[in-house]
């Protein structure tokens, strides 16, 4: 899979750069509006993430752009403006998501993966792991084919460590995305435990073979034994 | 104490001062007056007795006061030769028309002495005088009418007038009192020609128009700031996000990293707590339409289902009508949210949560773990966060801020140790498209 990240600030690019490349995707950046340009125009790319605001040029023309050349890449932007208006001319104009500076790295795994699956429509409706598959459609969690009941929560938990396999999921990330909005001034994450107790417990009686493990107080990682 | 009555005071004092001294002064001038005329009086009765008793001397024998007021004694020649004539203030019984019987009365009396025919006699002539205790109570009283007359006329005069002349400075000071920064646009204007006033009105007007400078510079200010440390932000969150992930990283690092992410955090929520604030007050939102407020709530407590079950916070709704408006939808979730979570998060443990939902009313009520709340204060901006530092402090000036928006009236309440917040939903129109 390969990934056209467009940032002008370094050390963004720096991050999102390794953080894509420990998940093996292939990654080419560029920093200026001409680069990016010429980048995304001459060759194919699975995703592209684009900041909007770049010297010499907005991202919306190089949306603009490739939508006129007729190229189906998946586009995601990143804008550090959370403004309705550049969002919704962002999605009008064929952008397939809007991330919002600054983000969790784990957010964005989920958010390129998403994007992905939704291309690759053979592969949209399981997500396999290990001994276990997870179904995303009817929200179903089989371990050696048997069906594990889980609870919503449950189910959106295990699914986002899914999209994060072997990486560092922070509970902040975690309470974002699966708790919504209203969770992100939560002063503690002990409900958040609370949900993961309980899953592990799941994963453990279930022999998954999968296991999630702490991290440092910070956050959580889901590996494979 | 109003301009009004503060130069009623001064005038009603100051004139109680001269109106006593007036009337003392006037007392004494009218006692002279009436004494010098009696006197005067007195003396040509003196001399008309003393030409009557020189072809009628049955006077000379008159030793006693009748009703001709005066009495004759004889006297040796060198008294009489030594003799002045003296004007005295001495007093008789005397009855009149209002005395029961004989009373003793002021009267004024000459002494003097005259011969007749070789023979010298002492002449007593006497005249009732006004009597001093009633002259003083009726100059009294006059003079309080005067004094009661002088105030009223002065209060009709001074209201009529001080109203009229003040006039512009009490239109400018309704104006300011209803001058708000930020949501007023007009400045203060007043029709006068009053040097005074005219001065008066542009230096408010100067004043003012720097504050709205320095308020407008100071919003931008925190637009830019908050919308610039984004990327700085994320920069942060992510490196320590890929730091963390390291394998070489030892435990004791990694903790204080984890502190150093937590801190990040509560920066990043602070921030976007500030770029909303900003962006509420620059009226950023625009896309109004008809938003249940019973899903809105609905929707928010299953987000925050957990948070509270974990704390054995008991959330119940309580809808007992269905209740719509126009309003941002974004804006509605964090409205209903803020106060929500604000619920949640002060209440205590095995605390009760209730919602009311009724036609243009939302009430959130929760157990209270103190008293009663500062009324005013619990909606300005970082009230409370100084005790609590994990808290941003301005989840309920959001609120206050959107509700002011739309023109939504939130008010707090206390009773039976519980926090109520409700929220009076004015009409709003759906935005033109």
């Amino acid at each position: 899979m390969k990934i056209l990240v467009i940032e002008d600030e370094i050390q963004l690019l720096k991050n999102i750069k390794e953080s894509l490349e420990k998940e093996n995707f292939l990654v080419e950046t560029a920093m200026g509006f001409e680069t990016a340009m010429e980048k995304a125009m001459v060759y194919a790319y699975d995703c592209i993430l684009l900041d909007i605001m770049l010297p010499n040029g907005s991202g919306l023309d190089i949306l603009d752009e490739l939508k006129k050349e007729g190229k189906q890449e998946n586009v995601i932007i990143i804008s550090a403006k959370d403004s309705l208006d550049d969002k919704l001319k962002g999605l009008d104009l064929g952008a397939d998501d809007y991330l919002t500076k600054p983000f969790h790295l784990a957010e964005l795994n989920a958010r390129i993966k998403a994007v992905l699956r939704r291309k690759d429509l053979d592969g949209s409706r399981f997500m396999e792991l290990g001994n276990t598959k997870l179904n995303i459609e009817n929200r179903q969690f089989l371990v050696d084919g048997t069906p594990i009941p889980l609870n919503r929560k449950e189910f959106d938990i295990l699914n986002y460590f899914m999209l994060n396999k072997s990486r560092l999921v922070t509970k902040n990330a975690l309470a974002e995305h699966v708790w919504g909005d209203n969770s992100d001034q939560a002063d503690n994450f002990d409900f958040v435990y609370y949900q993961i107790k309980n899953l592990r417990k799941r994963l453990l009686e279930s022999k998954s073979g999968l296991e999630i493990d702490s991290v440092y107080g910070v956050g959580y990682k889901l590996i494979v034994k | 104490m109003k301009l009004l009555n503060k130069s009623i005071s001064y005038l009603s004092l100051s004139i109680l001062a001269i109106v006593t001294l007036w009337a003392i002064i006037f007392y004494v001038n009218m006692l002279q007056e009436i004494k010098s005329s009696i006197d005067e009086g007195l003396e040509n009765y003196k001399r008309l007795i003393i030409k009557n008793a020189e072809h009628d001397p049955s006077i000379l024998t008159k030793n006693y006061f009748d009703e001709s007021f005066f009495t004759i004694h004889p006297i040796e020649k060198q008294e009489a030769l030594a003799f002045k004539d003296q004007y005295l203030d001495t007093i008789i019984a005397m009855q009149d028309a209002d005395d029961q019987a004989l009373e003793p009365e002021p009267v004024r009396m000459l002494v003097s002495a005259f011969e007749s025919n070789g023979k010298f006699y002492r002449l007593k002539v006497a005249n009732s005088m006004v009597e001093e205790d009633d002259l003083i109570g009726e100059l009294l009283w006059d003079v309080v009418w005067l004094y009661l007359v002088l105030i009223i006329g002065i209060l009709v005069i001074n209201n009529i007038v001080l109203k009229k002349l003040w006039h512009p400075f009490y239109s400018l000071l309704a104006q300011l009192k209803s001058f708000r920064l930020g949501t007023s646009h007009e400045l203060v204007r007043t029709n006068t020609t009053v040097k005074e006033f005219m001065d008066l009105e542009s230096l408010m007007n100067h004043l003012l128009q720097q504050n709205i400078n320095a308020f407008e510079r100071q919003k931008e200010f925190v637009g830019n700031a908050s919308h610039e440390l984004q990327t700085p932000l994320a920069i942060i969150t992510n490196k320590l996000e890929l730091l963390l992930e390291n394998a070489w990283v030892n435990a004791k690092e990694a903790e204080s990293m984890a502190e150093i992410y937590q801190i990040v955090q509560r920066l990043i929520r602070l921030n976007n707590s500030l770029l909303l604030l900003t962006k509420i007050e620059n009226k950023q939102f625009f896309d109004n339409r008809l938003v249940s407020i019973n899903e809105t709530v609905d929707q928010c407590v299953r987000d925050l289902e957990d948070m509270a079950t974990f704390r054995k916070i008991k959330i119940t709704v309580n809808a007992i009508s269905p209740f719509k408006t126009y309003v941002d939808i974004y804006l509605a979730n964090i409205l209903v949210g803020n106060l929500v979570k604000n619920a949640v998060h002060h209440t205590s443990e095995k605390g009760i949560i209730i919602i009311h939902i009724t036609e243009a009313k939302l009430q959130v009520q929760n157990t209270a773990a103190d008293g009663p709340l500062e009324g005013e204060l619990i909606f300005s901006r970082f009230y409370g966060s100084r005790k609590e530092t994990d808290r941003s402090g301005l989840g309920l000036s959001i609120v206050r801020a959107i509700a002011d928006l739309y023109g939504h009236r939130v008010q707090y309440g206390f009773d039976h140790g519980m926090h109520s917040f409700e929220i009076f939903f004015a009409p709003n129109k759906p935005s033109k498209t």
